[in-house]
């Protein structure tokens, strides 16, 4: 009897036995602004035992207790703001996908700016380099010549096979 | 004998490596062509060696040989035979043996096709490949020796990561490294052009086909790792801004970017220094990514190995390789001549703005990765950096970048003419208008960026069939000039249209997949049925059945559109009793044109019903059709008559030395 039941519940027992489900469906808001707004919040939020997970996508328990968390904050008429302060307040900065402006995080911020204007910069200095510089042009050797003949590329037309497409409009 | 011979093998592989190293250095020093043209023999025996050792791996793999370490560890006897192959790459050492055997065929294609190349460049260029190759066996041999023996023979393996057991796994991790491994080429030929002294756009033209093969490669290995992440891990998401994706998108974006810049110097002979310095960097940024996934930094579904005196070994790998190949550019960069003169409005412009908006991409994806590791380093402050940091800082670098693609190919050399660009590029904007009120009237108003999305996709499209209608003077009406001139076109310019059409099939894919993907998660009884965008699906029960090493819970569902059953779909959940009980989700997708829908299974309640989570994701296949028809066009532009065509071989003659 005892290994007829256990057969029967075999199927069940494996999805058990299974890990826990990102959103589950009794966790899910009969409020679908409210449940929008905390599917929005917990995908900011970091599963903290997870890799690079975010609680809404995470199975992990802990980031079960997470969104109902979050739902419990927000059913308790706290705004998105409120929730994400209360839940940095209880598990520290870690806890936020997307780190605050602050001075630890000013680099990570200004980064693409950064990068850009050095870029910049770059191009800049490089084309004005260009220009003082007086365009000269520096002979091939007769061998440099043969060499770039015999590869085909014509160095009296050095566009030779590329449609021309200079015409004005 | 099997895994000695191929412990051997690699040894052997090593010492020539070493000759390699060596030899062509002193051949070049010394003017002996014997000396430099031994490298093209050692290149093709290293192949050869490590080809061996890598197919008595696999032998090892497929007889299920456990008393081989690695074997014994990924392998179980009951796995499919495509499997017992591929578990070779989804370890540590085992994907580390096909990192150097990429590595050695690379050095062995540039032996045997390199014939145009001067001899002291390629002879040089093999060198430096050969230091890389080096440094590889030795991590090999030293750490992560593949072949080692268990004292005593286990009666069986302990089966290969269940995630990793999938035909996309099969194929994601050679892509990848050979992508990866590719730019390799690009940077042994950086580094003896630094070494020669000189480079020009003759270089470019030797280099350019390499880099479109490794750029086609990792384009091709980052979508596919990204589908199978949106079907292997259950969750639909297809970029999750993991460490380990952007180890992989570091090197995608500054290949891109190099990919461009080679072309401004092959044709105009300009960003010489600025191209060398990429080449260095695309590989340097694959090494990166090498560390950063192999040595445990970051631990995530990827990482194999967490093993420090490995991370430490390939920590110094970097510092050598990537330190001395920036040193070497310094001190040699200032001498490399610079180019010819061109306006900001120009098609070397818009390329330098390609390569400025590219590489800032490139700068905030890295600084994002590393930033965490550094500050907790520094100050022990953790803090995350995820998704919605990196959705925040790219779109405002790629809308920029996606609206000057289509001017680009427009443009003139040396000079353009914006207005006329502007003119021409009339059709296409008025396309991406009508493509952005369409999709307000089709879709509202929310998400309200979306139609743009639509729009610039669109002006994408668009933009680069107008290129190609220019250029066969569509506008003439003739049939026959419009096909004399699309014959007459040259393939490298439909390969630049394809693929530019094929970056805005891949941004309509994502607009369309985040804006409008529709999803139900719900609880359901056996005949009850869940409804999302048109498609009813009736769940009709679960059965268990058992696969070669594994035990499977599928739940059957019928999918119906307005009452007539289309098809069935088993969503299921294994069970790996040689991994622990370890579960993957295996979801079901269901094509419908380019849209998906896809449904995965959650848990069971106890009164019978089951969790399921359904998504219809309209147009989401766009994404990876799109990087297949980048690839395409990479293909096209790699026919091209100009790369193709190579100089007649060259008889044996003194070589002119370089000027000391």
């Amino acid at each position: 009897m005892a290994r007829n039941l256990g057969f029967l519940l075999l199927p069940a027992l494996l999805l058990a036995a299974s890990p826990l489900y990102a959103v589950q469906v009794d966790e899910i808001l009969q409020d679908s602004a409210l449940e929008a707004r905390a599917r929005a919040i917990s995908s900011e939020l970091r599963c903290m035992v997870c890799q690079n997970q975010s609680i809404d996508d995470s199975e992990a328990p802990l980031a079960r207790d997470l969104r109902l968390l979050v739902r419990e904050r927000l059913n308790a008429g706290d705004s998105d703001r409120q929730v994400i302060d209360f839940m940095v307040a209880r598990y520290g900065e870690f806890v936020l996908l997307k780190p605050r402006l602050a001075w630890h995080t000013a680099i990570l911020w200004a980064a693409p700016l950064l990068a850009l204007l050095a870029g910049l910069a770059m191009v800049l200095v490089s084309m004005r380099n260009r220009s003082a510089a007086a365009p000269e042009a520096v002979p091939l050797t007769e061998a440099e010549r043969r060499k770039l003949m015999a590869i085909g590329h014509s160095p009296a037309s050095p566009h030779a096979g590329e449609a021309s497409n200079t015409q004005g409009a | 004998m099997i895994a000695e011979l191929g412990h051997y093998a690699l040894v052997l592989a090593l010492a020539l490596a070493l000759v390699q190293s060596v030899s062509p250095v002193i051949g070049a020093r010394a003017g002996d062509v014997g000396l430099m043209r031994l490298a093209d023999s050692t290149a093709l025996a290293q192949f050869g060696f490590v080809a061996l050792a890598y197919g008595l791996l696999t032998v090892c793999y497929v007889t299920s040989d456990f008393s081989v370490q690695n074997v014994f560890e990924n392998s179980h006897s009951q796995m499919p035979l495509l499997y017992k192959v591929t578990s070779l790459w989804g370890n540590h050492e085992g994907s580390m043996l096909l990192w150097v055997l990429i590595l050695s065929a690379f050095g062995a294609l540039v032996a045997i096709f390199g014939v145009t190349l001067p001899t002291s460049l390629k002879a040089k260029m093999l060198a430096v490949q050969s230091w890389v190759a080096t440094a590889f066996y030795l991590f090999i041999l030293l750490t992560s020796n593949p072949f080692r023996r268990l004292v005593e023979m286990p009666a069986e393996g302990r089966d290969l990561n269940p995630i990793l057991q999938d035909l996309g796994l099969a194929v994601h991790p050679p892509l990848l490294y050979l992508g990866y491994v590719g730019f390799s080429v690009t940077f042994s030929f950086a580094v003896a052009a630094l070494l020669e002294g000189r480079i020009d756009a003759a270089w470019a033209r030797w280099v350019r086909p390499w880099i479109l093969v490794a750029w086609m490669c990792l384009t091709l290995g980052v979508a596919m790792g990204s589908y199978w992440a949106y079907y292997e891990l259950g969750w639909g998401g297809w970029w999750f801004w993991d460490p380990v994706e952007n180890a992989s998108l570091m090197p995608w974006l500054s290949g891109t970017a190099l990919l461009h810049s080679a072309v401004v110097m092959e044709k105009r002979n300009v960003l010489k220094v600025w191209t060398i310095l990429l080449a260095i960097l695309t590989f340097s940024l694959s090494l990166v990514g090498t560390f950063l996934v192999r040595s445990g930094v970051l631990t995530s579904v990827h990482t194999f190995s967490t093993d420090p005196g490995r991370g430490v070994f390939i920590l110094l790998i970097l510092v050598v390789f990537i330190g001395g190949s920036l040193a070497l550019f310094a001190m040699r960069a200032p001498l490399l001549k610079q180019g010819g003169l061109f306006a900001p409005i120009s098609r070397e412009g818009s390329l330098v703005l390609n390569n400025l908006l590219l590489s800032t991409a490139c700068a905030t994806v890295f600084v994002g990765t590393l930033y965490p590791l550094i500050l907790e380093v520094l100050t022990g402050d953790k803090i995350s950096v995820g998704a919605p940091f990196f959705n925040v800082t790219f779109g405002p670098l790629f809308v920029p970048l996606l609206l000057a693609v289509p001017f680009g190919p427009l443009l003139a050399w040396k000079r353009g003419d914006i207005y006329g660009v502007v003119q021409r590029l009339l059709a296409a904007g008025a396309v991406a208008l009508v493509g952005v009120a369409a999709t307000f009237a089709a879709a509202g108003i929310k998400p309200v960026l979306a139609p743009f999305g639509i729009g610039l996709a669109m002006f994408v499209m668009a933009g680069a069939l107008s290129d190609v209608a220019e250029r066969v003077a569509f506008r003439s009406m003739s049939l026959a000039t419009i096909r004399r001139r699309a014959a007459g076109l040259p393939r490298s310019v439909w390969g630049t249209v394809l693929a530019h059409f094929a970056l805005g099939l891949t941004l309509a894919g994502i607009v369309c997949e985040t804006s409008w993907n529709s999803e139900r998660i719900i609880a359901l009884k056996p005949t009850e049925t869940v409804s999302v965008s048109g498609y009813d699906l009736t769940f009709e029960g679960i059965t268990s059945r058992t696969g070669s090493n594994y035990r499977e819970i599928a739940a059957r569902f019928a999918v119906r559109r307005n009452g007539l059953q289309i098809a069935t779909m088993e969503p299921s959940k294994r069970v790996f009793p040689s991994r622990d009980g370890m579960t993957t989700t295996e979801a079901a997708l269901l094509t419908r044109g380019l849209s998906q829908l896809y449904l995965s299974l959650g848990d069971s309640k106890a009164d019978g019903a089951v969790t399921v989570r359904l998504y219809y994701k309209p147009l989401v296949l766009l994404i990876w059709l799109g990087a297949v028809v980048m690839v395409l066009g990479g293909a096209l532009s790699l026919s091209d008559r100009r790369l193709r065509v190579g100089a007649p071989r060259p008889a044996a003659r003194a070589l002119p030395q370089p000027a000391e």
